[in-house]
């Protein structure tokens, strides 16, 4: 309040100057400088042998140790082909099946039945995943789980899925699918919402039938939309979802080969064992990598098509 | 390609909505099912879930699960006091910085706004990951086993902030200069005018703020150790990971209980943790819907 009034009195009437609108966005400022900058710092710790005492800046240097120790350890490849693998399949298979609710979501008829499944499609999108961790083992456990009493009223053999390793890739992808689909897929329906309509009176006068118009117009008008989502997430292709991860897989050490991605292990280090130098090894490789993917893909998609540049 | 089938149109529109009906129903299903399983199956006899499983139309019903929740109501009335503060007052703080931040980004006479909101957007393409965070929130600020550590840290996110100047940039210019001709300040400008003009954009952020505040868990189990400061969602997690855990706030001391149903006390858990978000979530639902359209961003 005291700046306002300084501002005022000091210019007068005529010109108000603009010197409070530095003060308004002063607290952002530190604020991202506290909480992203200063981490950012923070990423030398990796070169170092860090203790609590020291802190950051005055902990002794140790040169590449953390990431001579972290590639002996094999576990480097392990998390970076874990974290990307599942990140593109989560990708690919998301995108597909996204576009697909909203073409048919667009298409069908009955606008209250449709909002009706629309709205129970988003509602799994808003719930922690602490709670889909619980729906996850009811259905998965070996004595109750639903899966499991479904398959022994089949005849067959109930699973021990938490202690089954290759059952879980497909129940990742499947679980991210059930929770992110249906409101992944509204920014698609929103771009065919947005289509003229009269392409598709005239591709009906021409005779195409409405799986032809779905195929030869909805779709390709899709793709610029679909480029954009991808490209949005590829910058996070080394960004694992930690909270689906940690919350799935836990402290499964079964599960680890398949499963464990740089932000589980990461998190993990961080709370249990004192030594964090093969972890910030990992956390400065997933930092420096992101970004330089990013920066790469943003430079070729600005040479190819450069309205899909990100910035 | 002109003209040249005869056959009657309906018929591919009507196998488009077959097929669609059955592909958009069966989703649905599915989004909906575990969340009715959750809701009957805590109030379902434990030892018929042990018996016939979970079910849609269990044989028994009981209400054991919540009394012996609401035995010792302690812990859950404190940590969903304390989840409604946080998440108040977080959302509170995420909205007004956010907005006023936006405000100054969006304004055309703000000489540097590009070179912020580029300072801005660069920590969403270079961050210094979890570890230097960490060391940052407990060594040098000293955040840990503190209400602080759970409101401040993802109070203010750059898309929010980016979603929110581009809002505030369709408001005509005409209205801040004229109330800068008649002597107002920036800040005045930005709570008279700004504010009131951005209520759609606020409600639609505000919504996501809280809702991540709501479902937050890691940021207790990084910095928490008090129990008294446990938010819900961790208070969940505590107890379907933990059995002692579980049995210890059932029975409120440290004590024992043998014969607690377990299964059905982490179900009747659970729907307490969500139960706010559903209840609301058909008042609020197409302010959702509304969010994720509500304009592109770009550095």
């Amino acid at each position: 309040m005291k700046t306002e009034k300084k501002a005022v009195r000091r210019t007068g009437k005529k010109k108000i100057s603009n010197a409070d609108l530095y003060v308004m966005i002063f607290p952002a400022v530190v604020y991202f400088i506290i909480f992203a900058y200063l981490p950012m710092i923070g990423l030398i710790i990796a070169f170092k042998n860090y203790n609590y005492t020291d802190g950051i800046l005055f902990s002794p240097w140790c040169g590449l140790d953390n990431f001579k120790f972290l590639f002996e350890s094999g576990k480097a490849w392990m998390l970076t082909r874990n974290t990307i693998v599942y990140n593109i399949v989560f990708l690919i298979t998301g995108i597909s099946f996204e576009v697909v609710l909203a073409v048919f979501l667009s298409e069908i008829g009955g606008t209250k039945l449709k909002k009706l499944c629309q709205s129970v499609m988003i509602l799994p999108n808003f719930i922690s995943w602490v709670v889909i961790a619980v729906f996850a083992y009811s259905f998965l456990n070996f004595e109750t789980g639903v899966v499991n009493r479904l398959l022994i009223s089949m005849g067959h053999n109930p699973v021990q899925f938490y202690s089954e390793v290759g059952a879980w890739k497909y129940i990742l992808v499947f679980v991210n699918l059930w929770k992110s689909a249906g409101y992944g897929s509204i920014i698609y329906l929103a771009t065919i919402t947005g289509m003229d309509t009269s392409i598709y009176e005239a591709a009906e006068i021409d005779g195409a039938n409405a799986w032809k118009r779905i195929r030869y117009i909805t779709l390709p008008l899709l793709t610029p939309t679909i480029i954009t989502m991808s490209l949005l997430s590829v910058g996070r292709l080394l960004r694992g979802n930690f909270d689906m991860f940690y919350q799935l897989i836990g402290n499964n050490g079964i599960l680890y080969d398949s499963t464990d991605i740089i932000d589980t292990y990461i998190f993990r280090a961080l709370m249990t064992s004192p030594n964090i130098g093969m972890s910030s090894a990992v956390g400065f490789l997933q930092s420096v990598l992101c970004f330089l993917i990013i920066i790469a893909v943003n430079k070729a998609v600005k040479m190819y098509e450069a309205d899909y540049a990100l910035f | 390609m002109k003209n040249i089938k005869s056959k009657p149109l309906y018929k591919d529109v009507l196998s488009l909505n077959v097929v669609g009906y059955v592909i958009v129903i069966a989703f649905s299903i599915m989004c909906l099912y575990p969340f009715l399983l959750l809701v009957i199956g805590s109030f379902t006899a434990e030892s018929e879930i042990y018996r016939a499983g979970y079910s849609l139309l269990p044989k028994q019903y009981s209400l054991d699960a919540y009394r012996v929740l609401l035995k010792n109501p302690a812990k859950i009335l404190n940590a969903y006091g304390l989840t409604i503060f946080v998440t108040a007052s977080g959302t509170a703080l995420g909205i007004f910085f956010t907005a006023m931040t936006a405000f100054v980004l969006s304004r055309k006479d703000f000489k540097h706004a590009d070179k912020f909101s580029f300072f801005f957007y660069f920590t969403t393409l270079f961050s210094g990951g979890l570890i230097p965070y960490y060391i940052v929130v407990s060594r040098y600020l000293h955040m840990k086993n503190t209400i602080w550590v759970l409101i401040i840290p993802g109070a203010l996110q750059v898309f929010n902030i980016l979603i929110m100047r581009n809002f505030c940039k369709s408001i005509p210019d005409a209205l801040s200069e004229s109330a800068k001709i008649d002597g107002a300040t920036n800040f005045k400008i930005f709570t008279r005018i700004y504010l009131p003009l951005m209520g759609p954009s606020i409600a639609t952020i505000g919504l996501f703020i809280a809702l991540a505040y709501w479902n937050n868990w890691a940021n207790a189990m990084l910095y928490i150790d008090r129990q008294e400061l446990y938010p819900l969602q961790y208070l969940l997690y505590r107890m379907t990971s933990n059995a002692e855990f579980a049995s210890s706030m059932a029975s409120g001391a440290a004590g024992d209980m043998p014969d607690m149903p377990k299964e059905t006390v982490k179900l009747a858990m659970t729907v307490l943790s969500i139960g706010p978000v559903v209840l609301f979530y058909p008042f609020i639902q197409r302010y959702f819907v509304k969010g994720i359209t509500v304009g592109s961003v770009k550095g």
